[in-house]
């Protein structure tokens, strides 16, 4: 592979997206707040589908997701299920209701369901979980900048931050929807076909899902031959077995239907039949990428594993080199050949492989041709800027929104101040993610726990409640919502190295990322209890939670209206 | 099940020209419940629970435990989202409450 040719692919494929993204963005710019927020809720359903698909696809599910599941093997599944269940839950049980309802952000529904309080603590909650997913998407990026344009690790990860944040700001809710329409579609092209030539060439079958089945036995074997646990053993991959793998996928599925940027998305459509049409096509369009991945993993697991499997270190696979001169690959051979390979720098392994690469390399490791390569650059670029696009969004709406004019400027500000303040809020938000997205990768991965665990353990039981549960009350979310946050919050500082602490062993074997489920029960339990110890709410928002179960106004043929 | 009933139908009883509310409301808690279990017997029963016992049948190389939770648990999402978005429309034409046309009002 010649390098010259494959960065001019890179170079091309990234300009002419961003030119892409820049004119659709640049097209439908807007002036007002409320296009700014939800583009008037005149989205197409399948678009919004497909823009919630980018949204929600961030770099951790394009560049990272099959990694993990090669090196994780059955217990992969926590990721696959507990990032597209949560769909089921967002269709079912929130999405249309949060449309009928009518606002604009997750702060403002809890706002005018319970009262300011929860609105300014979801708001902050917004901001925490937004941010630390910001974070993750810079990291992406600058992955893609270092090994596809040579750039310095940290210059790589500013440079992708620097993108991110001007096109975010450029556009708005309604330029962002059709950026991220095609941002899909550029994603998930770059996906499929590395996964389909790769899967003709292992399997000799062009359908990854089919010819996934067919090298399982094969990989079990390679694997059983490295001292590893067999890929189709179930809970060998995490040291929690059932119990913890239990938890992790209701956590992850919990914070999907929690997650304010993918909420968000619900309001841009026109009905209420809209939101649950949305939904569908979202599912949809996500499940596309995710039934890819496990196979993607399986095979370039195999791969390597057969490139390396007794290899000495100039035996090996032609594309690991340049991995490895990007930082990604690390290589321990002192005795002449590879025994044993892991994904874990501290493991000692002779052959040690990023999860970040694996799907990056699925091109070369099937030997398609540069501009193949270019593309994928590309869809991982499309992966992180949607994702963070999305994200920047919501935290500058609920810093402008909800915070600074409820709390510091009570006069009605004029559209202009909004603005300005969201705008300023998202460069503040870059400004800091750049600082924290230079720290080492396991930070990263850490926080993005944290951000489903604190999404699932505050949103997603108080949503819930407000919307099938009348008496739900204001006393009672404030409650809920803050003893799930310290709850869930305080065990992973206790278990993880986060701001400097020190780790501490998992409880009953519960890891970080599974105590979001137990977090969102207790939120549950707390805000039944005190509700009924405490005055239900007015009438009138008793009201309101009555109508949202009806997507009319009036019946328009039988009997009796409202 | 009866959690769910009991948390809909507890808030003030509605006017009794309002009952089309209720029953309304009733059949889209039954779908509700139904599509939910069967979420849940799908992930968390075969993918999770029941992996391992799954594991020991083998069709077209997937023992089937991974299979579904690898593959068919999201098959079985995108179905279930498609058949409550599909079981609401029907819902709503049977109560004349159909949005279909844009006649749903806007905020």
């Amino acid at each position: 592979m010649n390098i010259d040719s494959m960065q001019f692919w890179t170079f091309f494929f990234l300009i002419l997206t961003f030119g892409m993204y820049m004119t659709i963005a640049w097209r439908s710019r807007v002036k007002e707040t409320k296009e700014f927020y939800v583009a008037s809720q005149g989205v197409p359903t399948i678009a919004n589908g497909a823009a919630v698909a980018a949204d929600w696809m961030s770099a951790a599910s394009f560049i990272g997701m099959a990694g993990m599941i090669a090196f994780l093997g059955s217990d992969g599944s926590v990721y696959l299920m507990g990032w597209t269940g949560g769909y089921v839950l967002l269709a079912l049980l929130l999405a249309p209701y949060l449309r009928k309802w009518g606002k604009f952000t997750v702060p403002e529904f809890v706002g005018d369901r319970y009262n300011d309080t929860v609105r300014v603590v979801a708001a902050i909650c917004a901001i925490v979980i937004s941010f630390t997913y910001v974070v993750g998407q810079m990291t992406g990026g600058g992955v893609v900048f270092a090994r596809f344009l040579g750039l310095e690790a940290h210059w790589a990860v500013i440079v992708a931050a620097v993108v991110i944040f001007f096109y975010a700001v450029l556009g708005g809710m309604k330029g962002i929807t059709y950026t991220q329409v095609a941002q899909y579609a550029v994603l998930i092209t770059a996906y499929l076909i590395p996964a389909v030539a790769v899967s003709q060439q292992i399997g000799g079958f062009p359908v990854p899902q089919v010819t996934y089945g067919t090298i399982l036995a094969e990989l079990d074997g390679l694997r059983t031959d490295f001292g590893l646990d067999r890929f189709t053993e179930a809970f060998s991959g995490r040291d929690g077995g059932q119990l913890d793998v239990f938890l992790v996928t209701l956590s992850l599925m919990l914070g999907t239907a929690g997650l304010p940027h993918v909420i968000i998305r619900f309001y841009t459509t026109k009905t209420v039949r809209g939101a649950r049409f949305s939904a569908f096509w979202a599912l949809f369009f996500i499940s596309l990428l995710y039934l890819t991945a496990p196979a993607v993993g399986a095979f370039t697991k195999l791969n390597l594993l057969q490139g390396a499997e007794g290899a000495t270190a100039d035996e090996l696979p032609t594309w690991i080199e340049p991995w490895a001169d990007a930082g990604y690959v690390t290589l321990n051979v002192d005795d002449g050949t590879i025994d044993s390979v892991s994904n874990v720098a501290a493991s000692g392994a002779d052959l040690i492989v990023s999860n970040d690469i694996l799907v990056l390399a699925s091109p070369e490791i099937s030997g398609l041709p540069a501009p193949i390569i270019g593309l994928m650059a590309a869809g991982g670029m499309a992966a992180a800027l949607s994702t963070a696009a999305g994200l920047l969004l919501v935290i500058s709406s609920a810093a402008s929104h909800d915070i600074y004019f409820r709390m510091i400027s009570k006069e009605a500000a004029s559209e202009k101040t909004q603005m300005m303040v969201g705008r300023l809020a998202m460069t503040a938000a870059v400004i800091i993610a750049i600082f924290a997205g230079l720290n080492p990768p396991a930070f990263v991965a850490q926080v993005v726990a944290f951000a489903f665990g604190l999404a699932a353990s505050t949103f997603f039981p108080i949503l819930i409640l407000g919307i099938f549960w009348k008496k739900a009350n204001s006393k009672g979310a404030a409650a809920g919502m803050l003893t799930g946050l310290v709850f869930s919050s305080s065990y992973m500082i206790y278990t993880l190295e986060l701001f400097g602490t020190q780790a501490n062993d998992h409880i009953l074997n519960i890891s970080p990322e599974g105590i979001g489920a137990l977090g969102a029960v207790l939120n549950f339990a707390v805000t039944v209890v005190v509700s009924n110890l405490t005055r239900p709410p007015s009438l009138e928002v008793q009201e309101m939670v009555e109508s949202i179960r009806y997507p009319a106004p009036q019946q328009l043929k039988a009997a009796g209206k409202i | 099940m009866s959690d769910v009933t009991h948390e809909g139908s507890s808030g003030a009883a509605p006017p009794p020209e309002n009952s089309w509310r209720q029953r309304y409301w009733k059949k889209n808690l039954r779908l509700m419940v139904v599509l939910l279990a069967i979420w849940f017997t799908v992930s968390f029963g075969f993918g999770i629970i029941l992996i391992e016992p799954l594991n020991n049948i083998v069709i077209l190389g997937f023992p089937l435990g991974l299979w579904f939770a690898q593959q068919g648990s999201i098959y079985t999402f995108v179905i279930l989202i498609l058949v409550y978005a599909l079981w609401m429309d029907r819902i709503d034409n049977e109560f004349g409450v159909s949005e279909r046309n844009g006649t749903g009002e806007k905020p």
